[in-house]
């Protein structure tokens, strides 16, 4: 029984841990974000943010385009079989359009970002951990979170919701791709049906979203960089626990937001 | 006066004592050394003195400054008195040779690019670097990475340089060489340095006094002649390079006659 108690103490013990460790580092960033602003921070950091967007943003255009075209047109295609029954197909461009602009949007562009850029945060910062690259940086006086994490937080922050839009513009390019090609529904009616069916609200709750999913992206990924202790395996591990823990906590991020949401009777 | 004064410092790792009660005095211009074997606690000393961990007890004032107790705004200023060079070298990889010389000119200083450039380049000439300044780390071999390493740590014309296992994995010939820049660094810039090592003849080569650590505490502390005339037997182990705990031929004989045995006995 002692032992039994002992280990669930323990395990809540680390979690409590990994939480604080998790509230300090946003703090710790949130008060370094001003090195990273352009103008009135340093050009370096700046610099480095830029580069950032680039790689988080521009490099993963791509993959988010077809991520979102695959899933508009599933989405559509499994939506026109159900409507088709009731004689709603028609409905087909509100269901893209709701779910790309609430939900698969912002929900599909963290899970890219999450498994690009999270495993490359933590597999960046736990290589500079293991090659004293971190420990160098302290004894010149600069501090990791400035120097490594708020160039990363801010270019995820800047990222995500411009991908999150590319994503709905893909989804909902796919849905009207559907209804051509099934419903000869032509490009014009369906892009009036999508201007009708776009709530101002439900883009903002989608940005609201992807704000909250940048956040824990970054801050997930990079303190499973800095927890690195030991060798390279411990490098893989993290870069693994970074993906892992991100998308988990995206999802439940995402259940607590959308239950907010329509509790609030925003949807 | 001493520059560095380490008092009563304890030191433990999950209740392990790793450094005992330790007391050393450094004074300015000096080149100490810190030998030891492996474990002996020379590296975590190391890391007390350039303030990247806090001991249990005890305390390291460097320039009258106690940095085991001081507020970072504190430790940071007098980081900036401190130029470290890494075992691993600890160049930052994303940067060329140049860049990271580069770094702290940038970060500390209000200097303009082009005295920033002429900096670096007298830096790097000091170390033998310059025609590699433009060169990633990943492309110096082991000897140079530690050679920009030290001209990286040069950058603020620190009073104190503090050199880890400089001459580590590297061939005779190299290791001579870094040998020679630190004693000419010394002669040249007047800097107390601090060098951790096991490599004996490079400790009495660049050495003024060296300090002997056994299991996390002094086994005497003098100078070159005092060591080499030490008759304690741990120093005289490490001088003469005693082999310790080595299997007793007839116990490995006893252990295969156990094992054929054994082999024997399952046929």
């Amino acid at each position: 029984m002692a032992t039994v108690l002992e280990s669930v103490g323990n395990k809540t013990i680390k979690q409590l841990d990994y939480v604080g460790s998790l509230n300090i580092q946003l703090w710790s960033t949130l008060r370094a974000m001003k090195s990273a602003l352009p103008l009135v921070g340093n050009r370096y950091r700046w610099l480095a943010t830029v580069r950032q967007v680039l790689e988080i943003g521009y490099d993963a255009l791509p993959m988010v385009s077809l991520m979102a075209l695959c899933t508009g047109f599933i989405l559509a295609m499994q939506g026109a079989t159900e409507l088709q029954r009731f004689g709603a197909q028609g409905f087909v461009v509100d269901l893209v359009v709701i779910a790309f602009t609430r939900e698969m949007g912002p929900l599909l562009t963290a899970t890219a970002v999450s498994a690009r850029s999270g495993s490359a945060f933590a597999a960046e910062i736990g290589t500079m951990k293991v090659s004293e690259e971190l420990d160098s940086l302290q004894v010149m006086a600069l501090e990791p979170i400035e120097f490594v994490l708020a160039p990363k937080y801010l270019a995820t922050l800047i990222s995500l919701p411009c991908l999150s839009i590319v994503c709905n513009v893909f989804g909902i390019l796919a849905g009207g791709l559907f209804m051509f090609f099934s419903a000869r529904l032509s490009p014009l009616l369906y892009f009036r049906s999508v201007m009708e069916s776009i709530m101002l609200r439900d883009v903002i709750t989608g940005f609201i979203k992807s704000l909250a999913f940048a956040t824990i992206i970054a801050h997930v990924s990079c303190l499973e960089g800095f927890r690195v202790h030991g060798g390279p395996d411990s490098v893989g591990r993290s870069t693994t626990s970074a993906v892992v823990k991100s998308t988990f906590f995206v999802i439940v991020a995402d259940a607590i937001f959308t239950a907010l949401f329509y509790s609030m009777g925003v949807h | 006066m001493p520059i560095i004064s380490v008092r009563d410092l304890v030191v433990e790792y999950d209740g392990r004592h790793v450094l005992n009660q330790l007391n050393l005095d450094i004074e300015p211009g000096e080149t100490m050394v810190l030998l030891g074997r492996s474990g002996s606690g020379k590296s975590t000393l190391l890391r007390q003195i350039i303030g990247l961990e806090r001991p249990r007890s005890g305390s390291v004032i460097i320039k009258g400054v106690d940095i085991s107790s001081c507020s970072s705004s504190e430790l940071k200023k007098i980081r900036h008195s401190i130029g470290v060079a890494f075992q691993s070298a600890a160049l930052f990889n994303s940067l060329t040779v140049e860049e990271n010389v580069a770094l702290l000119l940038r970060e500390h200083t209000s200097l303009a690019p082009s005295i920033i450039d002429l900096m670096v380049w007298m830096k790097l000439a000091v170390v033998g670097l310059t025609g590699f300044g433009k060169l990633h780390p990943q492309a110096l071999s082991g000897g140079m990475k530690k050679r920009g390493a030290v001209a990286r740590a040069l950058s603020l014309d620190p009073e104190i340089l503090v050199l880890d296992e400089p001459s580590a994995g590297l061939d005779p010939v190299v290791a001579a060489e870094l040998d020679e820049l630190i004693l000419l660094l010394k002669q040249t810039f007047q800097m107390t340095v601090i060098v951790v090592t096991h490599e004996m003849a490079s400790a009495f080569r660049i050495a003024d006094r060296i300090a002997m650590l056994h299991q996390g505490s002094f086994s005497l502390v003098g100078t070159k002649e005092e060591i080499k005339a030490s008759t304690d037997p741990r120093v005289r182990q490490f001088l003469d390079r005693v082999p310790e705990d080595m299997a007793h031929p007839a116990t490995v004989s006893a252990y295969f006659q156990q094992y054929l045995q054994r082999k024997e006995a399952f046929r």
